[in-house]
């Protein structure tokens, strides 16, 4: 039961996204394509579950001064694993988001959970963290995109959902989209926190 | 004279058509955590700038001396790359502490956030994914620096106005910060066609 807390604990009430409020850049910038956002959340959730499992296994040894270097070289090497993976096996999607794939390795959510969660846990704990957040990153931002690709391009993941007669809004799937989609998200979630505080 | 030009270029594409805020959306945690403070803003902005050229220079030394030469460049380059910017941000951050104190105090405190802030690592892909030559290179982080810390300012310069404003309740917080920069984007889109 407390297992299922520490997974739960990423999906909803510590969103790494939409509570935290961390590592927005790959979330505006990929969620223009259903394929790109799903690519982003493989590559997300193997370096995010890898990093915290070997973060965690290695902690005993880590010297508290450097720990922060050691964090950052093993989270390099997951994000080039996965980066040559994703070139190898899906090349149109990653000329795509190349960049933001790489930047991974720089993203704040990873760098964070290892330092708050891994570096303190157990694996297996730390595993179940790892596979939480990866969820909770993943249904966010493939939400966002399935939005912009039904109202930018009338389909979803390529496949043509709209009917023919449908006026794509091309804005949506173009950059300032992102931030208006994101803002408006954020903004619903703000208020209904409020609404709620209010209540009580 | 046509390399001349091919500077130009390469300058204003990265400053204003691609701007590496409202168009590529690298460096959003700094962007939208330290705008709501003008000065902030600007301490920001110059020490981007400087770490930015810093850093585009010895990653372009760093790739093509040798991680070209020994064929190490798909798997060795994020780990390079990260280590070399992060000790370089903490060089900096020492020798301005001895050398000017007064530099040190008015961008001190900024430089540790940037050592984690994914727009200065970007540059150095981006650089890398285009094979520029030194001089371009160069000129490609001035210009992506000037183009963060232009909408630094224009975001800062916005929020400090709508502090005194009245907002609808939906929006208040961080919420509008998100919305002006997507109509900030929209405006921006309108260079697209400058650059081919």
């Amino acid at each position: 039961m407390k297992k299922l807390k520490i997974i739960w604990n990423g999906i909803v009430p510590s969103n790494p996204v939409l509570i935290l409020a961390i590592g927005l850049c790959s979330v505006v910038a990929v969620t223009n394509f259903v394929q790109n956002a799903l690519l982003m959340s493989f590559v997300f959730s193997f370096v995010l579950i890898l990093s915290e499992v070997i973060v965690s296994a290695i902690r005993k040894w880590v010297p508290d001064e450097i720990r922060v270097p050691i964090f950052v070289v093993v989270i390099a090497t997951f994000t080039t694993i996965a980066a040559l993976l994703s070139h190898a096996y899906f090349p149109a999607v990653y000329d795509a988001i190349k960049l933001y794939i790489l930047l991974v390795v720089v993203n704040c959510i990873i760098i964070g959970r290892a330092e708050a969660f891994a570096y303190k846990n157990g694996i297996f704990d730390s595993l179940l963290d790892g596979i939480g957040m990866s969820i909770g990153y993943s249904w966010v931002i493939v939400a966002i995109a399935v939005i912009r690709e039904l109202f930018g391009n009338g389909t979803i993941a390529g496949l043509r959902v709209m009917p023919q007669a449908f006026q794509p809004a091309l804005v949506m799937i173009l950059p300032p989209a992102g931030f208006l989609v994101l803002g408006v998200l954020v903004g619903w979630l703000e208020w209904s926190l409020r609404k709620r505080e209010a209540k009580k | 004279m046509t390399y001349l030009t091919g500077l130009l270029k390469i300058f204003i594409a990265s400053m204003v058509v691609n701007n590496i805020i409202l168009m590529q959306f690298l460096g959003l945690c700094s962007y939208i955590g330290l705008t709501d403070n003008m000065s902030a803003s600007i301490g920001m902005g110059y020490a981007v700038t400087f770490v930015t050229v810093l850093a585009a220079i010895v990653t372009w030394i760093i790739d093509h001396w040798i991680l070209i030469p020994f064929h190490l460049q798909p798997f060795l380059q994020i780990v390079s790359f990260i280590l070399v910017i992060g000790s370089l941000v903490g060089l900096v951050e020492i020798y301005l502490k001895k050398m000017s104190p007064n530099l040190y105090k008015a961008m001190g405190i900024y430089l540790p956030l940037i050592a984690t802030n994914c727009l200065i690592l970007g540059v150095t892909f981006v650089i890398s994914m285009h094979r520029l030559d030194f001089i371009q290179s160069i000129v490609e982080a001035i210009g992506t620096a000037l183009g963060y810390f232009m909408a630094m300012l224009i975001l800062a310069g916005i929020r400090e106005r709508l502090r005194n404003s009245e907002l609808p309740e939906f929006f208040q917080g961080k919420s509008i910060a998100y919305i002006i920069s997507g109509i900030a984007a929209l405006a921006f889109m309108g260079f697209q066609g400058m650059i081919k």
